[in-house]
């Protein structure tokens, strides 16, 4: 027995000298944000530059007086992660380094769909190569659970709440994979981190294509979405499932494949999961609102074919 | 005009600082809020989201600062009382919009609870650095109207004053609270609506064959139109004349940016708004505001007990500067002690006010926590000598 803990011990230790985002962090139980970071940087490997817009990975990764990150890496504003890497990007071409390190640009939903769609547009128009990857929580967890661009239709957040005039978020999810491809960039994808083998297969390639590149990865928030800390993959699962969350590779502007819906899940199995969905199964009239959430779900099954 | 009964949340409360400039916002009669998540002052848009569709009124959260203060400035035009709630890095995104109202002259309020900084600083944490900025953060020459809170019972108070000023002079009124202010929980008595006095928007009686948007009597500030009223209206960033179309000449630019300063400093002593105990023959006088007044208190009683003559001089209006009170006293105290949360910023105003007739001591502090009262006493010996 004693002789077993050991080995454990010494293979726990082995993995985090290979994690490039080192374990001890601050994430609560069950982030999916920092089980689709770690993904992301072991899959890119050592040779990388990373630029952090502000959110809850920077915060969780860096609390005083450590960092869990083992490159270089650079926490920049909340707007301009993809301007940071930008120039950074042009600088190494400047010292003719470029084949020397692959950079990555990160940002939360908020950083990426709200206020940092700016930065992000001009780093896809004026090409440069860098792979933007986008943790998408749906909603900025960092500052308590405010609404963002990227928050589902009547969810509630701490700025779009629910009550007796309102059902929640207002507006359905920004289309941000959309608004990326219609840059004409080489290579978008859509991932989930209840599906990791995929994420790091999506990694892989967009790397290793010249050009700049978008990620956007689903990944649940226990705090915000108020499901159980264990349900972080179950919650992720269903999403696909349900055809909430599509996932797809476009290549210059096509899409060249699609996760095709193993066992369709009505939109309530995945709502009733969490709390910020709550309003939906009490409020007098909430029939009807979650047939608009399963009619949603069925034109995006048509749109993207996913059956 | 007194404050609409609906919208006054009349009693006894326990608020934080964030919470209580909410409620004062919706007792102002403030009927729109942009804003953008930001540490430590997203309270503020929180409540709005929760009681404005319980009294009335639309938040509206935008999609970064620039487009926070952007939307305040049409709102205003668009005949709203407006605000915007922010902290450090928002405040700067914010700078262009806040020249921007100030140009075109629109009634609005922005409330920043500062943090530390610069940059992305101390996000949870106190900061009082964002003071200069406050006056001379955006382009060109302009001036505006600063309030700095020291409780929750006054972050109540000070954004009703903010609205009220803000119609009155037709500027960006801002309320610079701190994190330990705008966090800080306190008892916050709200009173009947009838004991709020408000200052409605001045809105023109002439018919818009005579209305000229930019054309003022005597105290400098122009009346507004009500959108929709049949009032063919121009407004512009540029310089512009009284019809409020751009005019590119020196002359134009003269009669204009000096009616801007103008129309406030004609009325700087009217403005004066501060805290003052025992300076009357006070040998030091310490000059504080925002939290850091509250934590002067205990070093000023230490320094009393030993016999030093101090006073106590808080600033609640910032901007304009109190420059005359300061004057008044440099000429009969031995020094003044100047507390605040940054290396040296409204120090600077009361140096220029005293105009070398007495000595200034800074207690510096960069941030993050707030001052030791020891460091504060020592200062007022040394001033006293």
């Amino acid at each position: 027995m004693a002789k077993n803990e050991v080995t454990i011990e010494k293979k726990e230790k082995e993995e985090i000298v290979e994690s490039l985002l080192t374990p001890g962090h601050k994430a609560c139980t069950g982030c999916g944000l920092a089980l689709a970071a770690r993904t992301v940087m072991n899959t890119a490997g050592k040779d990388i530059i990373v630029t952090a817009a502000t959110g809850c990975l920077e915060v969780f990764s860096t609390s005083y007086p450590h960092s869990a990150w083992k490159m270089p890496w650079i926490h920049s504003l909340f707007e301009n992660s993809a301007a940071v890497a930008a120039g950074i990007e042009v600088a190494l071409k400047a010292l003719g380094r470029e084949k020397e390190a692959k950079i990555i640009a990160q940002g939360g939903d908020g950083a990426t769909a709200d206020i940092g769609i700016g930065c992000l547009s001009g780093m896809f128009e004026r090409g440069h190569n860098i792979l933007y990857v986008c943790y998408d929580n749906e909603a900025y967890m960092n500052t308590g659970v405010q609404r963002s661009g990227l928050t589902p239709f009547e969810a509630w957040t701490s700025t779009s709440p629910s009550g007796k005039v309102s059902w929640g978020n207002p507006t359905e999810k920004k289309n941000m994979p959309a608004i990326a491809a219609a840059h004409g960039i080489p290579y978008v994808a859509t991932a989930s981190v209840a599906y990791l083998k995929d994420l790091e297969k999506k990694v892989k390639k967009a790397l290793e294509i010249v050009g700049p590149k978008y990620l956007q990865i689903h990944a649940p928030c226990p705090l915000g979405w108020a499901h159980e800390p264990y349900d972080t993959i179950k919650v992720a699962k269903l999403a696909v499932q349900t055809g909430l969350i599509p996932i797809y590779e476009m290549e210059n502007g096509v899409i060249t494949s699609v996760r095709k819906i193993t066992k369709k899940a009505p939109v309530e199995e995945y709502l009733k999961l969490q709390g910020r969905f709550k309003h939906l199964f009490k409020k007098p009239g909430f029939e009807k609102e979650l047939e608009r959430i399963q009619a949603m779900a069925d034109a995006t099954i048509k749109k993207f074919n996913l059956m | 005009m007194k404050a609409d009964p609906k919208r006054v949340l009349t009693g006894a409360h326990y608020l934080d600082g964030d919470h209580a400039a909410a409620e004062g916002a919706l007792a102002a009669g403030c009927t729109f809020v942009a804003g953008y998540p930001i540490t430590p002052s997203t309270e503020v848009v929180e409540r709005m989201a929760e009681r404005f569709p319980r009294v009335g009124g639309v938040f509206i959260q935008m999609e970064d600062e620039l487009g926070s203060m952007a939307a305040v400035v049409g709102a205003a035009w668009g005949g709203s009382k407006a605000m915007t709630v922010t902290s450090g890095p928002g405040f700067s995104l914010m700078m262009e919009n806040i020249g921007l109202a100030c140009m075109m002259e629109a009634p609005c309020v922005v409330v920043n609870v500062q943090r530390g900084g610069p940059s992305t600083g101390l996000p949870t944490l106190p900061g009082q650095a964002d003071m200069m900025q406050a006056k001379w953060g955006s382009h060109g020459d302009y001036e505006l109207i600063a309030l700095s809170p020291n409780s929750p019972q006054e972050c109540f108070w000070a954004t009703i004053k903010a609205f009220n000023l803000s119609e009155r002079f037709r500027v960006p009124v801002l309320v610079m609270m701190d994190e330990c202010v705008g966090h800080m929980t306190e008892k916050v008595v709200i009173p009947e609506a009838d004991q709020i006095e408000l200052y409605p928007r001045r809105y023109t009686k002439l018919s818009p064959e005579e209305y000229l948007p930019f054309k003022t009597g005597k105290d400098l500030v122009p009346e507004m139109i009500k959108a929709g009223d049949g009032y063919k209206i121009h407004v512009t960033g540029l310089t512009h004349d009284e019809r409020g179309y751009p005019v590119m000449t020196w002359e134009a630019q003269e009669k204009l940016v000096r009616r801007l300063i103008e129309k406030i400093r004609l009325f700087k002593d009217e403005l004066v708004d501060v805290e003052e105990e025992q300076t009357d023959n006070a040998d030091v006088v310490v000059v504080s505001y925002g939290i850091s007044s509250r934590v002067s208190i205990p070093a000023i009683q230490k320094a009393r007990k030993e016999g030093i003559k101090v006073g106590y001089l808080r600033l609640i209006i910032a901007w304009p500067f109190p420059e005359k009170k300061i004057y008044e006293l440099a000429q009969k105290i031995k020094g003044f002690v100047v507390v605040e949360m940054n290396y040296g910023q409204m120090v600077l105003e009361v140096e220029r006010a005293t105009k070398g007739k007495t000595k200034t001591i800074l207690v510096p502090h960069g941030g993050g926590w707030v001052h030791e009262p020891e460091d504060i006493y020592k200062a007022i010996k040394e001033a006293a000598k």
